[in-house]
């Protein structure tokens, strides 16, 4: 059995389990948030109006809420919105709600790793499309819709069929300049947004190995972008490293069989990867950056789960150090931890000097929430995952999808750029 | 959740490929959570103008597919964020069946927990059915597709079409079997949980 099959079996009580197997598998950990959450809440009022009893969670120490979507408040709904998560917590005691304002919040993407709320092995599922991103721990992750998202609060258990796995092995370290987004973005330009539907998509080879856990985090959250139920690598020593600085003991490991099977295995070679970007309006439609069309760029928007961990904000300053943005720029760090990391570091003081606006952890624009949302006729470089017509913002509004390295460098030029042409 | 009953009526054809809960239902509309009333949400950026005028060229707003109970659309289609208020829209805005090639995981998962149905064909028969100007027949039951000149036959899980069916959704299915539970959780020596 490979990885994924391995955790399904553990989960559903059996020896072994095959793709296509449906299976009924019980869940080690939940998350909502700001947006799933009330969705849950209303699920709960009419079963409850049914008269089927909702008084009591399967178990809430394996729930945790985060509030990322549409806060600080973006308006009167999204505070009520609020004000409904946090009795919703209280009621059920669910104590991991990790709160604006209160320490520690964040995406919910981000703070399963950042506050190591998933362990590898683990059967996690969110009330969020990427949910996908923590499969980078070695965990079985995706999302779920809200009615499904409450059954497993309900019952602690969902069924699932078993996806075959493709196997994307990545031979040799990525050169300098690239980074796992640009990786990511060629392997959805090759297989396409529905290249992975319901398939696992698994990242291995020395490529991988070599990668840092929070660039293997990229990889994943972004198997969603191809359609995949789930993305995963297998944990090493670096994810034991990465869960134990922050907090977690006894960090279990699990592995594929020596004989694992994968429907389909893809292989590249790292040295080949260049710079891309994502074109509107798909996250398939890839271009590397020096063929990218010239055009003037109104915004850089660096955030989102995908690209605002603590490495991609390194990466940024790397770029931004001595230079000034000239275009408006953006940076939202992706959790208060990260935010706080970036401040000890110096990387805050980075941004201001460049010129850029540093914002509070959101999902925000990437959303098209608030915090920055495009006019009409806008175009951005962005490090987040989508650029559907009006994602993040107006529907004439456009949207480039790229690496953090290459957002920083077209911040300063006012063109998509690679990293490489900067004086 | 109604059950769900035999739908005759003529398709509305939206021609596109990969389209995503974000035009389905665009961001703004996402902190609402009423599940009725969302129909008027349906493809808004699409169907509005800046000034919230209806466009003329977009097919919802041709009044001869008012009626129309059946989408027929393109691959991947419901691909993106997993909000549940995708299939609230369709549902609300008066479809009870979206066909396609192909259909986004979670999106299709959220049309059962809805009673909506979605049903895969392979692609020449759904180019065929766009064209298609007369109502078609769409039996659950029997799992075929009545147009003007054919039977078309489809694939569904058996549990699915059950749910939809009997209008149930997973939970109001899994506490038919109350009784078999609580004995269940009786006789087990393990604490109960729920």
């Amino acid at each position: 059995m490979n990885i994924v099959e391995k955790i399904l079996a553990r989960a559903s009580g059996k020896s072994s389990v095959s793709p296509d197997d449906v299976i009924f598998a019980d869940v080690d950990k939940v998350m909502l948030h700001d947006v799933s959450g009330p969705g849950v809440i209303k699920v709960f009022d009419k079963l409850k109006n049914q008269g089927i009893s909702v008084d009591k969670l399967w178990d809430p120490s394996k729930v945790w809420v985060a509030e990322d979507h549409f806060v600080p408040s973006a308006d009167k709904v999204s505070a009520e919105n609020i004000v409904k998560l946090s009795n919703f917590t209280k009621k059920y005691g669910i104590e991991k709600h990790f709160k604006y304002g209160m320490g520690q919040y964040g995406i919910c993407h981000t703070l399963s790793h950042e506050e190591a709320l998933v362990m590898p092995g683990e059967v996690y599922v969110g009330g969020d499309s990427h949910t996908n991103t923590t499969g980078a721990l070695g965990a079985f992750a995706c999302g779920l819709g809200h009615t499904d998202v409450a059954y497993v609060l309900l019952n602690g258990n969902i069924w699932f069929k078993v996806p075959e796995t493709y196997y994307f092995k990545i031979n040799g370290k990525l050169p300098d300049h690239v980074m796992a987004k640009d990786l990511i973005l060629k392997i959805i330009g090759d297989i396409g947004t529905d290249g992975g539907a319901y398939r696992t998509m698994q990242f291995g080879g020395t490529g991988v190995d070599e990668m840092s856990v929070q660039s293997r985090l990229t990889l994943c959250n972004m198997t969603t972008e191809a359609g995949a139920k789930n993305g995963i690598v297998e944990p090493d020593q670096k994810v034991i490293d990465y869960l134990s600085s922050r907090g977690a003991t006894n960090v279990p490991l699990v592995h594929g069989d020596d004989d694992a099977e994968y429907a389909k295995i893809f292989e590249y070679e790292s040295s080949e990867v260049e710079p891309v970007v994502a074109k509107p309006f798909s996250p398939a439609n890839i271009s590397v950056v020096r063929e990218a069309p010239s055009v003037e760029l109104d915004k850089s928007y660096i955030g989102s789960c995908t690209g605002a961990k603590y490495e991609d904000l390194e990466a940024v300053a790397r770029i931004l150090k001595g230079r000034k943005v000239k275009i408006r720029t953006e940076i939202l760090p992706a959790a208060i931890s990260i935010y706080q990391r970036a401040m000890e570091n110096g990387l805050l003081k980075i941004f201001l000097d460049a010129g850029a606006t540093i914002g509070p952890p959101t999902c925000g624009a990437c959303c098209g929430a608030h915090m920055g949302v495009l006019a009409k006729d806008e175009i951005c470089i962005s490090t987040t995952n989508r650029n559907f017509p009006g994602r993040m913002g107006h529907i004439e509004s456009q949207t480039y999808l790229s690496s953090p390295l290459v957002a920083a460098a077209s911040a300063v030029t006012g063109k998509i750029t690679d990293p490489r042409d900067l004086k | 959740m109604k059950s769900f009953k035999k739908i005759k009526s003529i398709i509305t054809p939206l021609d596109k490929i990969n389209v995503d809960t974000d035009q389905i239902v665009p961001k703004q509309f996402l902190k609402l959570i009423h599940k009725s009333g969302f129909g008027k949400f349906l493809f808004y950026n699409w169907r509005y103008d800046e000034n919230e005028n209806l466009k003329s060229d977009f097919i919802l707003n041709d009044s001869k597919y008012d009626n129309s109970e059946i989408m027929v659309t393109g691959d991947n289609f419901g691909c993106g964020s997993s909000r549940e208020h995708a299939v609230w829209a369709l549902q609300d805005y008066g479809f009870s069946v979206i066909i396609a090639p192909s259909f986004a995981d979670i999106f299709f998962s959220n049309c059962f927990k809805n009673g909506l149905l979605p049903i895969s064909l392979n692609p020449k028969t759904v180019e065929k059915l766009q064209q298609e100007l007369d109502p078609i027949e769409v039996d659950l039951e029997r799992q075929i597709i009545k147009t003007s000149s054919e039977e078309i036959t489809f694939e569904i899980d058996s549990y699915k079409k059950k749910i939809l069916l009997d209008g149930l959704d997973d939970i109001a299915q899994t506490l038919q079997f109350e009784d078999k539970i609580s004995e269940f959780e009786r006789n087990s020596k393990v604490p109960s949980v729920l």
